[in-house]
């Protein structure tokens, strides 16, 4: 255990900002999960007593008759969003006063930083180069996150769940937000700051970096499995293979989701559907080519003269 | 004629006297009158002709004086006079959207001071961060402050939105709303990105050139992506090459940056904020905390 190799990583100012992003994403969760939990108990009685539901004020704060159902913004929010400015003032100029901003060596285009880092928040993608082409890692996954989020609210035809946290009325959204955000954005943005160390090459928390390390992976092409030699044949079967995975999973997806929100199912439109189809099984496959490499060492599925996926 | 002149000149002579002594008299008088008139004036400041023209209304504790405090600020009138009760409630916003305003403006602020000491020049830049840090006064707390800031930025932006997904206030009617947004948080991110190299060290010129090596892999545009030598892309005409101003992150890559961050993209950030808040507004204000509602409750839409 090399704690002064764990010390000088999470201590790296630039690095504090992620240490200081998990705590606060548990609580916000914490957060998020108990007034869910609290509306989704609120629900389930409604639900069972109509009576009740017919005179609740529908909320898990208490309201009693009387009180009016809106507050004047001064004082009530600005003396809040007061408070807020002066708070993050004060944890900004502490913060400020104790740690410095990183400042290196002048730039030198012909002493190459090892590893060479990009600002954590675009780490994610850095990580994703492991598995990817540049092309889709730095290009194309960008872009369908940024439009993958756009749309969400064009394909979410769930009526229920707006403005009030709640985990039953929408649990296909959430849960798929949660697996985007939480496990691939967040869980890739740590492995890329505090995992990868030398040559891009997985140091676990404590193990000391090693700049002669060498690792001798043998990566193989998936037609190479097959015996596929010819490139013609190459690439045709990797297009089988890709387009497998998006008939044979979206037929998985669909079984599964047809099942589970009938409602939405019925709801949405063939142009919603297919998008969200697209953009989950695209997400879906991220994970899944990680795991391939990881457990297969495969490096490529589709092979052609132009790209390689 | 004359002698009418002779008297009229004699009674001027007398007049003029006169009439200054009269006006010295009514002095005497007058001005005790006007200065103990003046002193009342003062003691009720919020009554001049200045203030009132300044502050549009009273101060008196009342519920309308309340709602024209916010209506009739120009900083303030983006908030409606009254909200929800339970809006104000730290638990259900958890305050992101406020604070990553808030942070925009501290930015904003510090970036500016910084400006005054910095030249985008290869010669310059890292020499005057290093000035900047040893011999301007609060210099090292000036840059830290926009470091961090920068840093909180990214995390409330993402938080923020985070919490508008999980109380699907996406939803109708303020899906554009959310796509604004969508297009603020990437905006943030390259604010953040395109400051990383100014400082023009090691770090920021690795990260900044593993950053744009990407570019050289777009589809199309790239001249390493597919297709991209297909279309006569090379490593002096592609998307790389707009972006750094050449073929490798240099002085052209420090000036692009350097006014990408400081005019080009806060400027376009501020007209999507605009957009933004007007649109928190135009649809109806903040979502929430809403009444819960019922599966059984939804009508569906007849097709």
């Amino acid at each position: 255990m090399d704690w002064n190799q764990l010390w000088q990583i999470l201590s790296a100012p630039d690095n504090v900002p992620i240490i200081a992003m998990i705590p606060l994403l548990a609580f916000y969760i914490y957060l998020a999960w108990k007034q869910a939990h609290a509306n989704d108990k609120l629900i389930d009685e409604l639900a069972a007593n109509p009576a009740l539901a017919k005179t609740h004020h529908r909320k898990t704060w208490p309201f009693k008759p009387g009180w009016q159902k809106e507050v004047h913004v001064w004082p009530f929010l600005l003396r809040v969003e007061f408070l807020a400015a002066i708070i993050v003032t004060i944890i900004l100029m502490v913060w400020s006063i104790t740690l410095n901003a990183p400042l290196e060596e002048p730039a030198n285009p012909n002493l190459t930083m090892n590893p060479a880092k990009a600002p954590w928040y675009f780490l994610g993608l850095q990580e994703m180069l492991v598995y990817f082409d540049p092309w889709i890692a730095g290009v194309v996954m960008p872009t369908l996150i940024i439009i993958g989020l756009m749309v969400i609210p064009y394909i979410d035809t769930n009526p229920l769940g707006g403005g009030y946290y709640t985990w039953k009325q929408r649990k296909f959204a959430i849960s798929t937000f949660l697996f985007g955000f939480v496990i691939l954005w967040v869980s890739m943005i740590f492995i890329g700051t505090f995992i990868r160390g030398p040559g891009w090459q997985w140091f676990w928390p404590g193990q000391t970096w090693d700049h002669n390390r060498l690792i001798y992976e043998v990566n193989r092409d998936l037609p190479d499995l097959f015996g596929i030699t010819s490139n013609l044949w190459k690439g045709i079967f990797g297009a089988i293979v890709v387009g497998g995975y998006f008939v044979v999973g979206g037929l998985l997806v669909n079984g599964m989701f047809r099942r589970t929100n009938p409602k939405d199912y019925k709801r949405m439109s063939l142009l919603q559907y297919s998008i969200m189809m697209t953009f989950f099984l695209i997400m879906v496959a991220l994970p899944i080519k990680m795991l391939i490499r990881l457990l297969f060492h495969i490096k490529y599925v589709w092979i052609t003269p132009w790209f390689n996926v | 004629m004359p002698e009418e002149n002779k008297e009229k000149t004699g009674n001027g002579k007398s007049g003029l006297l006169g009439q200054l002594k009269e006006d010295l008299d009514a002095l005497k008088t007058d001005l005790p009158a006007k200065a103990k008139e003046q002193v009342e004036i003062l003691s009720k400041p919020t009554k001049t002709q200045v203030y009132t023209s300044i502050f549009r209304h009273k101060h008196d504790d009342t519920p309308r004086n309340r709602a024209l405090g916010v209506l009739s600020n120009v900083f303030l009138h983006l908030h409606p006079a009254k909200i929800n009760r339970d809006a104000v409630r730290y638990s259900y916003t958890w305050g992101m959207g406020g604070i990553t305003f808030y942070l925009f403006f501290v930015l904003t602020l510090t970036g500016v001071l910084l400006m005054f000491y910095y030249h985008p020049s290869k010669v310059q830049a890292f020499r005057d961060v290093l000035y900047l840090e040893h011999d301007v006064p609060y210099g090292k707390l000036l840059r830290n402050m926009h470091r961090w800031a920068a840093h909180l930025m990214v995390i409330a932006v993402e938080l923020h939105m985070f919490r508008v997904f999980l109380t699907g206030s996406y939803k109708k009617p303020r899906e554009f709303n959310w796509t604004v947004g969508v297009i603020l948080l990437v905006l943030t991110l390259l604010l953040s990105f395109t400051g990383y190299l100014l400082p023009d060290d090691q770090l920021g010129f690795w990260a900044v050139t593993v950053g744009t090596n990407m570019a050289r892999a777009t589809p199309l545009l790239g001249h390493e992506g597919p297709f991209g030598s297909q279309l006569g892309m090379t490593p002096y005409n592609d998307v790389r090459f707009g972006l750094l101003g050449g073929s490798i992150v240099d002085a052209n890559a420090l000036l692009r940056s350097y006014i990408w961050h400081c005019i080009g993209i806060p400027i376009i950030a501020s007209v999507f904020m605009i957009v933004h808040f007007w649109r928190v507004r135009k649809d109806g204000g903040i979502s929430g905390p809403a009444a819960v509602v019922l599966d059984s409750e939804v009508k569906e839409a007849k097709k």
